[in-house]
């Protein structure tokens, strides 16, 4: 384990198996909960958007209406169609849900705080290549999609799983692209290192074109609206998910909104200080996860604002978007950075 | 046919008049300012969407609130009684079975006895039944009743398990109405 700790994360001390048991379990469990609250919270906003009051019958205000929801899908039967391939239809659920647990174990929700006498890092793990090791799962978590939509054996899925390819693959370059200027402002790719060189200003002012690609390519990596094409309802009823039902199906949308809240979290700690406060304000240790969670909650709300706003856009249109629009420009973001970086050095 | 002249149509370009409707079109997609104006657009309907949040709701909370029917408002039949002897003003003519057109109504008529007065005229309906799965609610049995006996309600909650149980009887339908529905006012 020690040797697992020097080699894939260079975390500079050494955390007892228990904290890092320990911390598996916390991050697991809260990520887990904030699920429910993210579906209830979307619920509940668009339908005020929307002039409604969303569901508010479960509960007081609604506020169970997740819990009976995850209940209804995980007490069905497990079904499949008979074209199906059995086995990749009902692992690829479980790679969606994976990868997005995987994803968020890099988030950091505060420095390293002095508990019980332990160092403990208020983050899974700090890799130490941070970013890169987020692309690694969002590639897995295609496969998640890919193979639930191909494996199905129905035109709908299989479509959807397709366009569901293509755009993951085109907005990753966007993604990775917008991160390399910060990478390259910050001379570091672990996520705390990231944080503590924001410091002086949050990456948001000088990285402000690279923040608005990854939010954008966010959303397409995400699946959210406007490029929920994959799950486009009105053309392919339900997208790649088209004929699961039941936990699996419950898998997905976990996934979906547990992504949501990994690109929040790391909007807000590549460029948004993590568990930094404005104005020289320094608090006490454990006000940091509050900090980082508040942060997370503004861009989960953007997301789901969004939603509410904009309209799905034309296949060719997202298509046209991702190459010609988001790259050059992320591109162009990481060349002016480059130069910058070397000017002012 | 080539020495005919050619037929003048007098061709002039035609006027559209003084009404033109002014066509708006969008401006071309793509550039730097098409990017600029999917920015602006994209932020002024995020703002109409947060907007809409201070804006309140518009639901009705149904089984809790109800919206209120208007006076003539085609609900579940009433028949009537007389409020000073309390007789029925149904007398069994059948008017209103015949005007139905879903043939929903099934009137039995029976002769009023000195010992049995049940209604004023000379005879009374001894079975007065509407099927409410097939009524349509067209209130032609209200125009065709010529003593007012049979009238439409306000009622509309008429959902049940059982389709014999939508079957209203006499008793059913002359009992007093549990006025589940609010009323709406004049003018309201």
């Amino acid at each position: 384990m020690t040797h697992m700790t020097t080699t894939l994360a260079l975390v500079g001390y050494y955390e007892a198996w228990w904290v890092q048991i320990l911390k598996a379990i916390v991050i697991f469990a809260v990520g887990l909960q904030l699920v429910p609250v993210v579906l209830i919270a979307e619920r509940k906003i668009m339908g005020r958007m929307q002039g409604r009051y969303g569901p508010n019958r479960v509960g007081p205000y609604g506020a169970l209406q997740p819990l009976a929801d995850i209940l209804k899908l995980l007490t069905k039967e497990q079904f499949r169609p008979t074209t199906s391939v059995g086995f990749l239809f009902a692992v690829a659920p479980m790679v969606s849900i994976l990868t997005a647990v995987a994803a968020f174990a890099i988030i950091p929700f505060g420095n390293v705080q002095h508990i019980f006498g332990e160092r403990v890092g208020l983050y899974g793990i700090d890799v130490s290549i941070g970013p890169l090791y987020l692309f690694a799962f969002g590639a897995i978590a295609f496969y998640g999609i890919m193979l639930g939509g191909w494996s199905s054996g129905s035109k709908y899925s299989f479509l959807g799983a397709m366009r569901g390819a293509a755009q993951l693959i085109s907005y990753e370059v966007s993604q990775g692209l917008a991160l390399v200027g910060v990478i390259m402002t910050a001379q570091t790719l672990s996520l705390t290192g990231i944080v503590n060189a924001q410091k002086g200003m949050w990456y948001f002012i000088p990285q402000l074109a690279g923040f608005l690609i990854f939010l954008t390519a966010s959303f397409a990596e995400t699946n959210r609206a406007p490029f929920d094409l994959t799950e486009a309802d009105a053309e392919l009823v339900g997208g790649y998910n088209t004929e699961y039902g039941g936990g699996r199906f419950a898998s997905y949308y976990f996934a979906e909104y547990l992504n949501v809240l990994v690109v929040s979290g790391v909007v807000t700690t590549v460029f948004f200080g993590g568990w930094l406060l404005p104005f020289g304000i320094h608090p006490p240790g454990w006000v940091d996860p509050i900090v980082v969670l508040f942060k997370m909650s503004l861009f989960t709300f953007f997301f789901i604002w969004v939603r509410a706003t904009l309209p799905r856009l034309r296949y060719d249109q997202l298509m046209s978007f991702g190459w010609k629009v988001l790259l050059p420009l992320a591109t162009l973001n990481t060349l002016v950075t480059a130069i910058l970086v070397v000017v002012t050095h | 046919m080539s020495d005919t002249p050619a037929v003048s149509l007098n061709v002039t370009a035609w006027s559209p008049g003084e009404d033109v409707i002014e066509v708006q079109r969008p401006p071309a997609a793509g550039a730097a300012r098409g990017a600029w104006r999917t920015f602006v657009e994209t932020a002024r309907g995020l703002k109409t969407t947060f907007g809409r949040i201070a804006e309140g709701t518009n639901t009705i909370q149904y089984p809790e609130e109800k919206v209120p029917v208007y006076p003539r408002f085609r609900g579940r039949h009433k028949l009537h009684r007389f409020e000073d002897t309390g007789l029925e003003k149904c007398v069994g003519c059948s008017l209103c079975a015949a005007a139905c057109p879903a043939d929903c109504i099934r009137v039995v008529a029976a002769e009023n006895t000195p010992d049995n007065r049940v209604s004023a005229g000379e005879r009374y309906a001894a079975v007065y039944e509407i099927n409410l799965s097939r009524c349509i609610f067209c209130g032609y049995c209200e125009v065709a009743c010529p003593f007012d006996a049979i009238t439409m309600g306000h009622d509309y909650e008429l959902s049940d398990y059982d389709r014999s149980d939508l079957i209203f009887t006499k008793e059913m339908l002359l009992a007093e109405p549990l006025e589940r529905t609010p009323l709406r006012n004049e003018g309201e």
